[in-house]
């Protein structure tokens, strides 16, 4: 074990790992993280906590992260190099490990002008590939970007994102290469609506042998409306929805009928996506609908979760024998 | 070239009513050429400034000058009569010569009536766009002549973010992703393979984060 997480061991043990998304309140009150805390417990391996989401201030990941170690739940903390250079990202990781978090998950980040701060000066001092690759040496070699000894242990088990619906679409796999060359040890991907072009990726990441050196999870985002389809599709950069998919949650009413429709689909689409040859796991994106986790996992017939360390000893608990490994 | 434009009127404006009497000193070199601060702009901004003076009733002399290269001292010396003879002084240099000016003759009042941008280049009439960060270390042989320090949103050296569709960047729809550019031009020269290369952090210390830079050149320096 490199970092000894909940997320490493269940991925090691070949068991179909489920993430989730916890975005944290604009502001102090940690009474709303205790709540999705909640809602989050007992349907998926880890929590992720999302940083400056969309460029828009938050309670910090690295303070919500400490409280979920601090509630028992697991969390990915997620990092971004818009808002911090190396110096930073460092204490961050440091200060990470401090409070238990094990989990990191390193990202560029969206550009300031997406958010609530535009007038912001960014920092993107370092890459995501280059953080990726950073942390590892601070948790192989125990040394910080410069070469200077660190005090103590760094276990953090590296998460990078991947995007197989950004241009050009070769950049996609060479990216995902460069991420597995940097130290990388596991994938969360964008929302998945387009199948055959996440199919497609996948195959030319199994043919390059790179799914044996990465665990991927396949991110989802169930829809909530024909509205919120229609926004994500055109105002998202890197997501598009594809017409089928549109059609079926503009036929699925409103309200109500259309969010039990778009998580049904969600649940489909796992379903489909544990099928896929490289596939580790499912990471859900419920932005601000974290009630939906629960029954979107019910539905996809992932739980109960299965717990880390009975995992440990018996590996087919909560796999249903099905991982591909 | 350093790429600027003339700020708003009313902020020139609001720098320069006070004074009774104001010397509006052009470049025309870079700024000239980007239609910024040439002679013909002086014209312009000085006639603006004039007819403002009428039509708020106030008395302002304004008087034009431009020399070739204000960053200079020399080009500037033909001035040192025209700037002790005005209560301030507009420069239309980029930043560097509204500098120069106020270095070199210390007790002169000078105040920019551009905003310097960028080092770029035009790339229709009317159009410039930016190409050079000045960095301090050029890799421009690594991404097929396209600079990804300054044409990527976020400086990405280990190719695009997730944000790059149709070849456009994230943070503007009119603004081509340099990634998918690098890409082409890449591919174009038969280079793809440098794209599998996991460029190393950056050192960042030619760049404006080792503090204002210098060149010394020692074979030059007297």
């Amino acid at each position: 074990m490199k970092a000894g997480s909940k997320l490493e061991a269940l991925l090691g043990q070949a068991v179909f790992a489920v993430t989730a998304e916890l975005g944290p309140p604009k502001g102090p009150d940690v009474s709303v993280v205790d709540r999705k805390i909640e809602l989050l417990r007992n349907v998926c391996d880890a929590i992720n906590v999302t940083d400056n989401q969309t460029a828009i201030v938050r309670l910090s990941s690295g303070a919500t992260c400490a409280r979920l170690c601090a509630s028992g739940v697991e969390p990915v903390m997620q990092m971004t190099a818009r808002d911090r250079n190396r110096l930073a990202i460092q204490a961050d990781v440091f200060g990470a490990v401090s409070q238990g978090v094990r989990n990191l998950l390193c990202l560029s980040g969206d550009h300031q002008t997406f958010g609530n701060h535009p007038q912001a000066k960014n920092v993107y001092d370092i890459d995501s590939i280059q953080m990726i690759a950073m942390i590892k040496d601070m948790r192989d070699d125990a040394r910080t970007q410069s070469g200077d000894e660190i005090e103590g242990e760094v276990p953090m088990f590296i998460g990078g994102a991947a995007n197989p619906f950004g241009d050009p679409f070769e950049m996609r796999v060479i990216r995902l290469a460069k991420k597995v060359a940097a130290g990388v040890d596991f994938i969360q991907t964008q929302c998945i609506y387009d199948m055959p072009r996440f199919r497609e990726w996948m195959r030319r990441i199994v043919d390059l042998g790179l799914h044996e050196k990465v665990h991927i999870l396949a991110g989802v985002m169930p829809l909530k409306s024909a509205g919120m389809a229609r926004y994500v599709h055109s105002s998202v950069a890197g997501i598009r929805i594809p017409d089928a998919v549109m059609k079926r949650i503009s036929g699925a009413g409103r309200g109500k009928s259309a969010r039990q429709e778009g998580m049904r689909m969600c649940a489909e689409t796992i379903q489909e996506l544990r099928e896929i040859e490289g596939v580790h796991g499912v990471h859900i994106m419920a932005v601000e609908w974290e009630e939906a986790i629960e029954p979107i996992t019910e539905q996809a017939g992932l739980l109960p979760r299965p717990d880390a360390l009975s995992t440990l000893s018996d590996p087919t608990l909560g796999d249903e024998g099905e991982s591909d490994g | 070239m350093i790429v600027a434009e003339r700020k708003p009127i009313p902020e020139i404006l609001d720098m320069v009513r006070h004074a009774a009497s104001v010397a509006v000193v052009g470049c025309d070199t870079c700024v000239a050429i980007c239609m910024a601060g040439g002679t013909k702009e002086v014209a312009v901004l000085s006639a603006a400034l004039r007819l403002a003076a009428k039509r708020e009733g106030r008395e302002q002399l304004i008087t034009e000058a431009c020399v070739e290269r204000q960053c200079e001292e020399e080009f500037n010396e033909p001035l040192v009569d025209l700037l002790a003879t005005h209560e301030l002084v507009l420069s239309m240099a980029c930043g560097v010569g509204v500098q120069t000016l106020a270095e070199q003759y210390p007790s002169a009042i000078v105040y920019p009536a551009l905003n310097t941008r960028f080092m770029g280049r035009p790339e229709e009439l009317g159009t410039w766009s930016e190409r050079c960060l000045g960095c301090g270390n050029c890799v421009l042989h690594k991404f097929g002549g396209v600079c990804p320090i300054t044409r990527c949103s976020k400086n990405l050296l280990n190719g695009p973010c997730g944000g790059s569709e149709d070849g456009k960047c994230e943070v503007d729809p009119d603004l081509p992703c340099a990634w998918q550019l690098i890409y082409d031009r890449l591919a174009a020269i038969g280079q793809l393979e440098r794209l599998w290369e996991v460029e190393p952090p950056k050192d960042w210390t030619t760049s404006r984060d080792g503090g204002p830079r210098k060149v010394v050149r020692e074979d030059i320096v007297p």
